[in-house]
């Protein structure tokens, strides 16, 4: 390979206009073209600045090593472009077809510069192939890259949708938990509770766990510390919804849960956080 | 030397930590905390943390050791404000505080020490009453 | 594999140096994106390490790094100071082993509050502490 690369990189370059005028061409020809989405004006700009970007970085060692960090620039300028067209509204089908396209543009070019040498010219085919290909797949990767941010981000937005803190009275706060509580979830649900009871002044937390399928040593273990913390700020925190099968399981496990005020159901949680804030509920008789 | 300052409000003793406590600092505060309690014959102290972005096991003991020689002086000690991210990293660093009162803010504690302080009756003489 | 992004160091010589050390791990941190919790986690960690080398080593040098391991960024601490070592780690790493009356709380405590720790120690030779908080972690 290294008796023809060291031109074929300098070629390139040389060539540039031509390569630019010739993409571009094939672009405009193309019936998916997406006017609607990208002016012409747009598309020859955003198009010019790959090129020369990857004309800037290319020389006759790395055109043959597609995983060479010196294409960390072209690779910046691509995962750009893809996230802007992923935004704009472009298939990955379509952002693929015109990295693709370049590749075209780049093989007619090498062909007419190498027409009368065949051996050369194969061995610039593959070279340019495989490089352009592997730029393909950028946009792909980048692509996929930007579909888990936004999983990652809804996920995030689920767990904090899913933990609601209520203020149930003066000075009381509730919290229902449901689904599994798992270490990040217990996380999110004790940061939240703590945040509220500051900022409601709130000195009675219930944490109701009436909808949560299992308790393990593990949970029960983050429940007991998002009572300690409560108690450190100087707030006191009920457990509610303790259902039969759990109180065996925290009997089995041995988990001790005698420090902590547990109750079966939310509603006598709330009779003794009444109680503890020294408040009556009473019903009143009506003259008749 | 930097100073904490300690306020005097009725019988009750208002510390407001403002600023980033070194050891030294807080065993100087320790020291002066546990003076003037005797000095004024205070029967409750209030400490305010609510502007500490972090506890450490150091600063712990010391809250720890002043209510244990307040309570010993008969004041009662109410740590107040702890940050929620404080409270969390305390119980994962493995200090609970035991033995600590603790509220929400300054206002809760003062309801808090109201209610476990039996105050002096409106008695113009200083000494307690043993005899009565 | 996990790449530095920048590092800075950090002399520990006397108790006011922690807060300065602090006020720097805070810095990173927030650079990272880590949330208040874990910010204060590895903030009182630091401050756990820091008080160790000052009172059993006389001292010694912090190494702040924020780092980045594929997706995940984070703060890396290395405590390095010439003291006297540890002879025996395991029980050092034990709640309430303390050489110094205290509760002996430090270096288990840390343990808990971050999200790797490593700890090499000749006697003779002094202490080094490694310990990563991840952003989420
Ligand atoms: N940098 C160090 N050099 C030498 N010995 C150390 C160092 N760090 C810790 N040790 C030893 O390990 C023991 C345990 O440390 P740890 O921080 O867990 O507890 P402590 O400092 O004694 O108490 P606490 O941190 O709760 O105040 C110490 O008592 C000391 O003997
Ligand atoms: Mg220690």
């Amino acid at each position: 390979m290294s008796n023809q690369s060291p031109d074929l990189a300098k070629t390139l370059r040389k060539k540039r206009n031509d390569i630019l005028e010739l993409w571009m061409k094939n672009q405009l020809a193309d019936v998916s073209l997406r006017e609607d989405l990208l002016t012409n004006e747009e598309l020859r700009a955003q198009s010019e600045e790959l090129l020369d970007v990857l004309l800037q970085n290319l020389n006759e060692r790395n055109i043959a090593e597609v995983e060479s960090a010196d294409f960390e620039p072209v690779v910046e300028v691509l995962s750009g472009i893809s996230i802007s067209r992923a935004k704009q509204g472009f298939t990955p089908r379509e952002t693929g077809l015109y990295i693709f396209s370049l590749k075209d543009a780049l093989l007619t070019v090498v062909q007419q510069e190498l027409k009368d040498d065949p051996a050369q010219l194969v061995t610039a085919v593959l070279t340019i192939s495989k490089l352009v290909d592997s730029f393909g797949v950028t946009t792909f990767e980048t692509f996929i890259k930007g579909r888990e941010e936004v999983i990652l981000r809804q996920t995030d937005e689920i767990t904090e949708i899913s933990t609601p803190v209520i203020q149930l009275w003066d000075n009381i706060l509730a919290l229902p938990i449901i689904g599994t509580l798992d270490s990040s979830r217990t996380q999110v649900v004790m940061e939240n509770l703590l945040q509220q009871i500051v900022d409601t002044g709130s000195s009675i937390a219930i944490l109701d766990i009436s909808g949560v399928p299992a308790v393990d040593s593990l949970v029960a273990q983050h429940l007991i510390k998002t009572v300690s913390a409560t108690r450190l700020m100087g707030a006191e925190c009920i457990i509610s919804g303790i259902r039969p099968e759990i109180a065996q399981t925290v009997v089995h496990l041995g988990i001790d849960l005698s420090n902590i005020v547990t109750k079966a159901s939310l509603a006598s949680a709330l009779r003794y956080a009444f109680g503890m804030l020294q408040l009556d509920v009473k019903k009143t008789i009506r003259e008749k | 030397m930097d100073k904490i300052p300690i306020l005097r409000m009725g019988h009750f003793l208002l510390v407001t930590i403002q600023t980033d406590l070194y050891d030294r600092l807080a065993m100087s505060l320790e020291a002066d905390l546990v003076q003037m309690v005797s000095k004024t014959n205070a029967k409750g102290v209030l400490i305010d943390i609510s502007a500490q972005s972090i506890v450490d096991s150091f600063m712990g003991r010391i809250i720890g050791n002043i209510a244990s020689m307040c309570k010993i002086l008969d004041a009662e000690t109410v740590v107040v404000g702890m940050q929620p991210a404080v409270a969390i990293t305390l119980i994962e660093l493995g200090l609970e505080l035991k033995g600590v009162h603790t509220a929400l803010n300054v206002e809760k504690g003062m309801e808090l020490l109201q209610t476990k302080i039996i105050l002096p009756t409106e008695d113009t003489s200083d000494d307690d009453d043993y005899s009565a | 594999m996990i790449i530095p992004l920048n590092k800075e160091a950090v002399e520990v010589k006397k108790e006011q140096d922690t807060i300065f050390l602090r006020n720097r791990i805070k810095e990173c941190a927030t650079k990272t994106g880590m949330g208040l919790v874990n910010q204060t986690k590895l903030i009182t960690a630091a401050s756990e390490l820091a008080r160790n080398m000052l009172r059993y080593a006389g001292g010694g040098n912090v190494l702040v790094e924020t780092v980045s391991k594929g997706r995940e960024n984070g703060v890396r601490l290395t405590f390095k100071d010439t003291g006297p070592g540890i002879p025996d780690i395991a029980m050092a790493m034990k709640d309430g082993y303390s050489t110094g009356k205290s509760l002996g709380l430090g270096l288990p405590g840390t343990k808990r509050l971050v999200s790797e720790f490593d700890i090499k120690s000749t006697p003779g030779t002094g202490t080094v502490i490694t310990i990563i908080k991840w952003k989420n972690g």
